[in-house]
Order: C-alpha cells, then structure tokens, then sequence
C-alpha cells in the first residue's frame, strides 16, 4: 500500500519499476484477483471511455437541459479544415473532452474518473497521446492505472469532490491524473510523471467550483476541455526535464486547504460565481420556468 | 489511511451527468427496491437539501426511478425511466421535504402496494456515486454497501443476537462487522451485520424461524 508520492517513488525505485506496476499490483491484493482478471476490467472500460470521447463528435449531442452541446463537433470539424493555433494533437484530444462532457450532460454512459464532472479529461488526453506513439491498448491500461494511482493520493489526502474542494479538486485531480498517465505513456520516470501531476493542479490551485442553474454543464465542459490542454502541457514539461519547485505530496495538501478555506458559495452550491452573473441566473431562470 | 481500490477513481460507468446525483441516487433507489424484493405499486420520494433543489436538472427523479426499478447505474434506459415505471403501473411521486440534519443529498423511499408501506428508506449519497443508507423502517443504521448485509429485527429478549449469528455461523459465513440497536429496552431491537459472503436464502428462512424475530431484510448487493 501507498499513501504517498513519496512511498511510491521510494517504491518503483527500490522494485525498479513503474507507478503502474505497483498501482496493479495492490489492486489485485485488495481484489484478491490476478493481473488478467483487473486488466479485464479496466480494457471494458476503457470502451466506455472511447465510445463517449467519439459519439459526441460523430453526432451533435444536446444537454438535457439544452444549455450545452454540439461543440464537440464544431472542434473536430475546425481541426480538420483550418489550420489551428494549437496543433491537431492538441485540437483532437479538446474535440474529445468536449465529446465525453456533452454526453455526460446528455444522460449518455461515461466513466466518473475521478468524477462525472471532470470525466473528460482522462480519457481525451490518454487516448489522445497514445495515438500519436502508436501505443497499444495494454500500454493505454497501464497509464490509466498510473492516473488511478495519482486519483488514489489525491483522494486520500485531499478530496476529489467539488463540493468540497471546489474545481481544483475535479478537473485539477483529473489533469494530474491525466498528465502523470501521459509521462508514463511516453516513457517518463516515476518523478517525471509526478512533477507533472504537480504543475497541473498548480496550474489551476484556487479553481472554485460554479456550475450555472445547477448543471454539470456551464463552466464544466469546456473546463474538460482547458483541462486537457493543462495536462498536456504538464506532461511536455516534465519530460523536457523541467521539475515541480513544490513537490506533489506538498501541493495536494494545499490544494485541500484551500478547498477548505473556499467560502460554501463557491463549492458547488451555485450560489456565487458565474451561476450568479446576470447571465448565469438569467440562465437558472429561463430553465426553471421550463421546467 | 484505508487501502482504496481504483475502481473508486476509475468509476463508477455510469449514465451522467453527476456521480453523487445520477449514480448515487440509482444506488439508493436499488437499494430499497433489492431490500424489499416483493412487488409493489407506488413510491414516494421525499427529497432533501442539495436533492430537493437540483434533482431534475442532474436527473436524480428518473435515477431514483431506475434504481427503484432494479436497473444498474449504467443502464441507457435510466433516462426513460418514468416512461418505464409508468407502463409497468408504477405510480411514483417526488415531494421536496426538509429531513432534519442530514447529509444534503438525502432521500427518503416509502414503498408501498395498494396503499399499505411495504418499506422506508432513508440514505444518503456521499459522493462519488458512493452511498450510505441510515434507516430502515425507522430503525437508525449506517450501511455502506461495501459487503453484503442481513438486517434483522426481533423482540429485545435475552440471547437473539448468539441465535443469530449461531445460524450464520453455522452457514458458514464470516460476519465483518456487527451493529446492535433498539428503540428501548424489551421493544423491537435490531441487529445489522456485515458479512463477507453473499447472504442466502437458507440463511434468511432459518433466521426467520428464530422465536421473536420480526423480519429478515438482506442487501447483497447495489
């Protein structure tokens, strides 16, 4: 068992092996299953990842309550026939994010990692990054199991919920997960993958969680979308040799103190920020006559 | 810290859009609906806090419905769930209600068949698509749903809880963890017990036979 980034380093340094090594391996001490029976699971689903990051920009899918859908098409389609600012790597795996949050918002199936909320991130940026080395689906597992071990430090040191810790705890959870899983990827050491996880929740410390009308839809679709993007970029920098001033252990612990220090209204209660801009309520007002 | 799997990282798969509003409240509703295992023609769901303000646009009415209706979090018909229970003659209601100090997203279920209660449930979902229920039939408890569970309810009388555990024992089934509570002494006492093997009938029946028990309710799975 690890409770730390500290013990994991400590870890693979002494067996010699990667995040995902050990993640696996204490899953299957808690399952009491082999290696094959937990890699069955996780191969079923990352399908479920793959189908929700591909239906939305295959078909214009609507939020139930009408508010968000069909960006994830207008992406890929911008992708596809203009020459973009940020690349087509970049371009495909924002198309994807935007694809898993609108069919989320659309009561379709997704995968919750670490929560429905920020369930773009992973899945966009790991399907995304494999692509471009040609991995193989066992490769996608094992990265999905180092995302898995980074979600299992930050939840048990801090929360992985928004009305606790305010977005920085969803979508900043999310692009540590997904950065550290992309440095496995692409064959990054262990400290590589977790000043990666490090930069990418600094990158966003403080983010507080303002859903309008209630919804997991406004800001948080595009916040998947930004959180790809912040993954990536982490993931660049840690295997470019650039390291974290603040280590991980360090930075999750003050990302949950100042989840704690954010006033209620700014976790997940839709009682500040953008759910109370005039827009915002304007919003909660319309959707609620309809209703 | 407790060792936590990934799954509670990498999951649940589920039908969006909120783990704690979607897939939580699905688990609730199938909570209640495998404790009973009987049929039935109504149920209301009183709603509280963070779940009375937000259920339709998270989708919690139509979760608790589908979990009500024994389907799994990720079944795509949770969104026709309505439609459903109304064709199989299912009447239900949802009414906002202040529950007194408990966990925001709070749900009581009444159960019932042509008028009379055939269960109330009250739990909460804590996140994460993660629940915890905290009354069965009034009796205050605190399940979670990691193991399977036998509740059981009988006359406070000396010895009931060694007949019970005697013929789960005797079954040979590990019980993981133990909970004993009563209204007040010689009412109606009631023992929850966790164990680490699903419950099966023939334990329910010779609990059942047991002199002074009032009812057998099991929870293996949710």
């Amino acid at each position: 068992m690890y409770n730390k980034a500290d013990e994991i380093l400590s870890q693979t340094k002494e067996l010699n092996c990667r995040i995902s090594d050990l993640v696996l391996q204490n899953e299957c001490k808690i399952k009491e299953s082999s290696e094959e029976e937990v890699r069955k699971q996780v191969r079923a689903i990352l399908q479920v990842m793959r189908d929700a990051a591909h239906s939305g920009i295959e078909t214009e899918t609507m939020s139930v309550s009408g508010l968000i859908g069909g960006n994830a098409v207008k992406a890929d389609n911008y992708r596809k026939t203009k020459k973009t600012v940020c690349g087509d790597v970049v371009n495909r795996a924002i198309a994807r994010a935007l694809s898993t949050s609108e069919v989320n918002a659309s009561m379709g199936r997704i995968v919750a990692m670490p929560t429905a909320g920020a369930s773009g991130i992973v899945p966009a940026a790991v399907i995304t990054a494999a692509e471009t080395i040609n991995a193989s689906d066992d490769d996608i597992i094992d990265a999905l199991f180092t995302a898995s071990g980074v979600g299992q430090l930050i939840k048990k040191n801090a929360t992985i919920s928004g009305a606790e810790g305010g977005c920085q705890a969803e979508c900043g959870a999310g692009a540590a997960m997904a950065a550290a899983a992309i440095v496995e990827l692409y064959g990054g050491t262990p400290e590589m993958a977790f000043d990666a996880a490090a930069i990418a929740i600094k990158s966003v410390l403080g983010l507080v969680c303002d859903p309008v009308a209630g919804l997991v839809e406004v800001p948080c679709s595009k916040r998947n979308a930004t959180g790809v993007v912040n993954a990536m970029a982490c993931a660049d920098m840690a295997l470019a040799g650039i390291k974290s001033a603040i280590p991980f252990d360090e930075v999750v612990d003050a990302m949950y103190k100042i989840g704690k220090a954010l006033p209620a209204a700014l976790r997940e209660t839709s009682m500040g920020g953008l759910a109370t801009t005039p827009t915002g309520e304007e919003v909660r007002c319309r959707l609620a006559c309809h209703r | 810290m407790s060792n936590i799997s990934i799954f509670e990282i990498m999951g649940p798969v589920m039908i969006g859009p909120s783990s704690s509003h979607t897939a939580g409240a699905e688990k609730l509703g199938k909570a209640a609906s495998s404790i009973l295992d009987k049929s039935f023609d109504s149920v209301e769901f009183y709603l509280h806090g963070s779940f009375a303000k937000t259920y339709k646009g998270h989708g919690t009415d139509k979760a608790l419905v589908a979990g009500i209706l024994g389907m799994s979090a990720d079944d795509e018909r949770l969104r026709d769930s309505l439609q459903i229970a109304e064709q199989r003659g299912i009447k239900v209601d949802f009414i906002e209600a202040d529950l007194g100090e408990v966990h925001p997203n709070t749900a009581k279920i009444v159960i019932k068949n042509k008028g009379v209660v055939l269960l109330t449930l009250v739990g909460s979902s804590i996140g994460g698509g993660n629940i915890i229920i905290n009354e069965i039939d009034g009796s205050e408890l605190e399940i979670s749903g990691q193991y399977p569970v036998i509740i059981a309810s009988y006359k406070d009388v000396k010895g009931m809880i060694s007949k019970i555990t005697g013929v789960i024992a005797k079954n040979e089934v590990n019980i993981a963890t133990l909970k004993v509570s009563r209204s007040s002494r010689g009412e109606v006492a009631t023992t929850v017990i966790e164990t680490d093997n699903t419950a099966t009938t023939a334990i329910v029946e010779q609990i059942t036979q047991i002199e002074n028990v009032i009812s057998v309710r099991v929870l293996n799975s949710f």
